[in-house]
């Protein structure tokens, strides 16, 4: 039973991963004196426990679905953009600045106007990466990690300077925030008296967007080639440059319309400190997710969860919230890993083979494996 | 202001600035020159950073100051050789794909290092650390003796580091198998060398030297623990290595490049000058951009960078 085999061989290998991924964050967790267990208990059950919990799970998701769609896109057309986070700093800087300074426009007008600023200003800063590595052959992961920490600059800059609340130089307290945006930027409440806002929908269908973009469309089909092999692509008449370019907009536009989305659903104003992870936190949810758009919103509410779980054990456990950054590096390494077997027919064999040898799995033997792939 | 005062600061502040760029940097030389780019380099030295300052911190006020300094860097090495091996579990053994894998390597290091900060230390708080020792005779030399020979004892061994990876590389057995292993796995393979081992050598090798850098950060220079301490600089060591066409000569001159221009920031806010702050910060972020874009160097890389290397296919 060669077919049963590769089932409970794939099933074998994700739960080899997570238990992985799982007894690094444990290990961590026992030098700090907190129990696992209860640590990751509170996580699953935590927010779980209300209405408003289950809201803000959403809230969380809908930034990261955005942010990882994009990823998924750069990812897939061979360009690993990692500079999400200052590519939602430039989107948002975008939003609240068009929202500043054309208050009186009526709402159907303002808050498109508003988001497509956003998502403008994050791809001209992913667009700025994609250039330098099909023009210079400029590393992504590099320059797009130092674009990070120039735009976490920029955006102090701005809020500490021209676009500082004039309040808050008045009171003289001087926090680097801007103005309040007026009513009719604001995205509307789904759930009243929780934060959950309608770029939930939003996320959603470009979701839908994106699964067809990748795989009903030329432009698609021809980024998914430039990355699956470069040097076929390219004799097969794909402008493999161009591609890694567009990707590069695609995945700064939507990094830069979750920021923009974050600022009218959810704060209404620029403040310090308001992605707080969501670019880094996307591309494990992007992973996650299969690199896939109907995988990314699940994979983006488990995250969500997570997020907001390890906030609640901060406050009832004491276990600090940069844990999450532990088990985020720690599902990265577990799914990479758990891919290279999941694939590998050899692999696979090589298990049926020692298994059969100590007598176990006598269905999964060389000689029902020899069909192959 | 002076200007030749402040040129005078901005060396000599500037050469000890360079030695948590320039350990990270050759032990991510040894790295790529074994085949394997190693992105978590940024986790590797918070952990380090962490993890040196430690001692330090529960042994401040007592008596045993110099010895928990010595603590610190050994438990930093080996804290940054440990994650290494973890990278070459994954990257080496499961041939998982090294640009992301670095990129949770470097997840996993700052968020270990940010818990247990928060956990052991709370919030921000200095250590005596490392003072200098200037070196007798030489130290007096005029303007040269203080640039150079009045550091403390982590840069003179730095800079020592640079004659000795050249050596290790070029001039021993084991360094020769290293830039096999980059090159031509399959050559070194027929050889008789096991490629695999050697590359897990290399990565473990690395990594202690980003853990020394690391805690370079948070003993000598800094002398205290913060989230953002290392500030990507595990990044642009990596940057480094590209810019210095993989050679220790070449990372040295890079991560002064580095150094100056950061010792440069400084000076220009400490001297009063007008220019915005967050502007002056970004400088040296901006510069690893443009020299990333000047430096041509594709041909000059070991050619097996980046792609892991499986015995049993054959092509």
């Amino acid at each position: 039973m060669p077919r049963r085999f590769a089932l409970v061989y794939a099933a074998g290998v994700v739960v080899l991963a997570a238990a992985g991924a799982a007894a690094v964050a444990a290990a961590v967790l026992a030098v700090i004196g907190a129990s696992p267990w209860a640590t990751f208990a509170t996580i699953v059950t935590g927010p779980l426990q209300d209405v408003f919990g289950v809201t803000e799970i959403l809230v969380r998701a809908v930034p990261l679905v955005l942010v990882a769609l994009g990823v998924a896109i750069s990812f897939r057309s061979g360009i690993l953009n990692i500079g999400a986070e200052g590519q939602i700093l430039v989107g948002i800087l975008c939003t609240t600045a068009v929202a500043l300074w054309l208050p009186g426009l009526p709402r159907y007008v303002l808050v498109p106007l508003c988001l497509a600023a956003g998502a403008a200003g994050g791809a001209l800063w992913g667009g700025i990466a994609g250039v330098l590595r099909a023009r210079f052959d400029v590393n992504e992961i590099l320059s797009t990690v130092m674009l990070n920490y120039i735009a976490a600059q920029l955006y102090t800059f701005v809020l500490r300077g021209p676009m500082i609340d004039p309040a808050e130089l008045m009171t003289g307290s001087g926090t680097p925030q801007s103005m309040r945006l007026v009513r009719a930027a604001w995205l509307d409440r789904i759930v009243p008296g929780s934060r959950l806002h309608t770029g939930l929908v939003l996320a959603l269908a470009l979701a839908g967007l994106v699964w067809v973009l990748l795989f009903r469309t030329t432009l698609g089909y021809r980024l998914r080639a430039a990355g699956a092999g470069a040097k076929a692509a390219r004799y097969a008449g794909v402008p493999v440059e161009r591609s890694l370019v567009v990707a590069m907009l695609f995945a700064g536009g939507f990094a830069g319309l979750a920021g923009g989305v974050e600022v009218l659903g959810v704060h209404h104003r620029a403040i310090e400190a308001i992605s707080s992870g969501y670019g880094f936190a996307a591309i494990v949810v992007a992973l996650f997710g299969g690199l896939h758009p109907l995988g990314i919103v699940p994979s983006a509410v488990f995250f969500g969860q997570l997020l907001v779980g390890a906030d609640m054990t901060q406050r009832s456990a004491g276990v600090p919230a940069n844990m999450v950054l532990v088990l985020q590096g720690a599902i990265i390494l577990a799914i990479v890993s758990a891919k290279m077997y999941l694939n590998n027919p050899y692999a696979r064999q090589r298990v049926a083979t020692a298994l059969a040898r100590l007598g176990i799995a006598r269905g999964a033997s060389p000689q029902a494996e020899e069909a192959g792939p | 202001m002076n200007a030749g005062r402040m040129a005078y600061d901005i060396l000599s502040l500037g050469v000890p600035f360079s030695v948590a760029l320039l350990l990270a940097a050759l032990g991510e030389m040894f790295n790529q020159r074994a085949g394997v780019f190693n992105l978590g380099c940024e986790g590797i030295m918070a952990m380090g950073a962490y993890l040196g300052f430690l001692p330090a911190y529960l042994a401040r006020s007592g008596p045993y100051g110099p010895w928990a300094d010595v603590l610190g860097f050994a438990l930093a090495a080996a804290a940054g050789a440990l994650l290494a091996l973890v990278f070459a579990v994954v990257t080496v053994t499961f041939r998982a794909p090294q640009g992301i894998a670095g990129i949770g390597l470097q997840m996993l290091g700052v968020g270990v290092a940010g818990t247990l900060f928060r956990h052991f230390t709370g919030g921000v708080t200095g250590v005596e650390g490392v003072s200098a020792w200037p070196i007798p005779v030489l130290s007096r030399i005029p303007l040269l003796g203080g640039v150079l020979f009045n550091h403390n004892p982590v840069v003179y061994v730095a800079f020592l580091c640079v004659p000795a990876s050249w050596y290790l590389l070029y001039r021993t057995p084991w360094g020769l198998r290293v830039r096999a292993v980059g090159t031509h796995p399959r050559a070194a393979d027929t050889m008789g060398i096991d490629v695999n081992r050697v590359r897990y050598q290399a990565l473990m090798l690395g990594g202690a030297m980003g853990g020394l850098g690391g805690a370079y950060l948070s003993l000598c220079q800094a002398k205290m623990f913060a989230d953002d301490l290392v500030a990507g600089r595990g990044f642009i060591a990596v940057a480094l290595v590209y810019f210095g066409r993989w050679s220790p000569w070449g990372i040295t001159g890079g991560a002064l490049l580095f150094s100056l221009a950061q010792a440069f920031q400084l000076a220009i806010q400490v001297g009063g000058i007008h220019f915005p702050y967050e502007f002056a910060v970004m400088l040296p972020y901006a510069l690893v951009i443009l020299v990333l874009a000047l430096a041509r160097y594709r041909a000059l890389g070991p050619t097996a960078l980046g792609k892991p290397f499986n015995r049993e296919m054959r092509i």
